[in-house]
């Protein structure tokens, strides 16, 4: 049998619903690994039954008593084993679905999102089960937008499920001492996604879900149920902001083009139109973060309508705040990018030798990339080009290699063109 | 059946492909993107990597207590490989015609590199009576 896939319009339903789901199964039965694996299941029934019988009058109600029968099958599979776990069962196989559909749906998202990024678990792990149990994406959607292959997945799900169940994290929101830091672990992962879909998206991109917009489809899911918190505003105007240049940031060969030579009539301007007006509101709160910081720098680019008009005063203020906030080497490079603008790239130089004896960035291609583009400004050709070959060295990415090797061939060159023509010296 | 196509041709040390003209670098770039979309939409690719340069490579070896000892910086006229392509074709003389491809990637002034690309199949696991 060749099954009908599922229209647009009920998949995205189905992924809405999936953390709702799930939240309403996990109360029930207090076993999240088990409860995670059964929603998985219950979208795959309505991915195959839907499209031949039709969307039924209330799909959360039809998913979580899908879901609650796969759980009660596994719970009878080994009943004399886990009597504890029966007992959970039955309270909640009982409860009518009627009384699940009344619970409070917000919460439950917040609390599977704080789970899912919990402290202990590895950034890589709290991404795969971040994007299944919030996104409600299978394992094989995961898998390809991690050109991993599935089994790979399946097990770094597993196992950050198990993690989750050996650490005993109730299924509660976290107290108010643990929330700030907690929510921060949750902020990062949001960010981490979007930033894998973004860098990688001049790959093999043709067959790849798309985890920018599943980021930021997730983060909208979060300013819904914390529409006060000012970070998530931040972070949220802030991937918007930024994807806003996709269009613009890679050529027809997956070459990168950087901010400054993007052809700025393809950036998106109703994207750039939301993340403004969300930047504007959370900063005009007063409680300003990180994020808000972030969002604010790509608010001023996106607002520029020529590279030159850039307002590097302002960019260069806000990085200095953002230096203030955080200890991050990536800010202080990106400040020292700014100060050479605004002072001359020598300023900028000057400012990026205190991170060659920062570990963290030491033998990163970045700080040589950055490092080859204020001396080029500079005028310090030779010594540009040494740092963008080492540049190209060091880099993982083969976009941004390419990138790095044409500005080596590029300066070589206009350096050959001026030293003249050596037949004729 | 799995072929991989490995490209051995990475030089350590100056001469290689990040020293050559940029409309040279762009034009071997533009070759690579294209024959990599061709074997995708065609449905053969099953994966491609490119490497990291040879300046990065290090030869690691286990000491007496299992700990990593490293090796590295290789003379000039050391072979690395630069990159491989696994694809899944028809028959041995597809996987060969896609090498012979490659292998004419273009260099230094167009010119066709004709360099060697090794061709292996790729095992696969047991039939299916056997598992």
């Amino acid at each position: 049998m060749i099954a009908e896939p599922l229209d647009e319009r009920s998949e995205r339903l189905l992924r809405e619903l999936a953390p709702q789901v799930l939240g309403a199964v996990m109360r029930r039965f207090h076993d999240f690994a088990t409860a995670e694996d059964a929603v998985q299941e219950a979208l795959i029934a309505a991915a195959v039954q839907w499209p031949q019988e039709g969307v039924p009058d209330n799909p959360r109600g039809w998913l979580v008593q899908v879901a609650s029968r796969r759980m009660t099958d596994q719970f009878r599979s080994d009943l004399a084993r886990r009597r504890r776990e029966t007992e959970a069962l039955q309270s909640g196989y009982l409860m009518p679905v009627a009384e699940i559909e009344k619970e409070t749906l917000q919460d439950d998202t917040l609390v599977l999102l704080f789970m899912c990024c919990h402290p202990s678990l590895t950034s890589s792990s709290a991404i795969a089960l971040t994007l299944r149990a919030v996104g409600g994406l299978t394992t094989a959607e995961i898998a390809k937008a991690f050109l991993v292959p599935e089994a790979t997945m399946a097990q770094r799900i597993s196992r950050a499920k198990q993690n989750i169940k050996a650490s005993d994290v109730p299924f509660r929101l976290p107290t108010n001492q643990e929330r700030v830091e907690r929510l921060r672990s949750v902020l990062h992962v949001l960010y981490l996604i979007f930033n894998e879909g973004y860098t990688s998206s001049a790959g093999p991109e043709l067959q790849r879900l798309e985890l920018s917009h599943e980021a930021i489809r997730i983060t909208r899911l979060l300013r819904a149920v914390l529409p006060d918190d000012e970070e998530v505003m931040g972070l949220l105007a802030l991937l918007l902001l930024t994807d806003a240049r996709r269009a613009a940031r890679s050529g027809p060969n997956g070459e990168l083009i950087p901010l400054t030579k993007q052809d700025r009539s393809l950036w998106d301007q109703a994207e750039i139109a939301e993340g403004v007006a969300l930047i504007s509101k959370a900063l005009s709160r007063g409680s300003i973060g990180a994020y808000q910081l972030q969002a604010a720098i790509a608010a001023v680019h996106d607002e520029s309508a020529r590279a030159e008009d850039t307002d590097w005063m302002q960019i260069l203020a806000l990085y200095e705040l953002l230096k203030h906030m955080s200890n991050n080497p990536m800010v202080t490079l990106n400040h020292a990018i700014a100060a050479a603008m605004v002072h001359g790239p020598r300023k900028g130089l000057e400012l990026l030798e205190g991170l060659d004896s920062d570990a963290r960035v030491a033998g990163h291609h970045r700080l040589a990339a950055v490092r080859a583009h204020l001396l080029e400004m500079a005028g310090d050709h030779g010594a540009a080009i040494a740092q963008y070959r080492l540049a190209a060295a060091r880099t993982t990415n083969i976009p941004e290699r390419n990138y790095l090797i044409t500005q080596v061939a590029r300066l070589s060159e206009s350096e050959e063109s001026r030293s003249g023509d050596p037949g004729r010296s | 059946m799995k072929y991989i196509l490995m490209m051995n041709t990475m030089k350590a040390g100056s001469g290689g492909f990040p020293n050559w003209p940029m409309k040279d670098i762009q034009a071997h770039i533009a070759f690579m993107v294209s024959l990599n979309k061709d074997l995708r939409e065609s449905g053969e690719l099953v994966s491609a990597e490119g490497l990291s340069f040879p300046d990065q490579a290090k030869l690691v070896r286990a000491g007496k207590n299992g700990e990593p000892i490293t090796d590295g910086v290789f003379p000039e006229s050391k072979e690395f490989l630069a990159g491989y392509w696994i694809i899944d074709v028809d028959s041995p003389e597809r996987a060969y015609a896609i090498a012979a491809r490659a292998s004419a990637a273009p260099g230094v002034g167009g010119e066709p590199l004709n360099m060697p690309i090794e061709v292996r199949p790729v095992m696969s696991g047991p039939p299916p009576e056997f598992v």
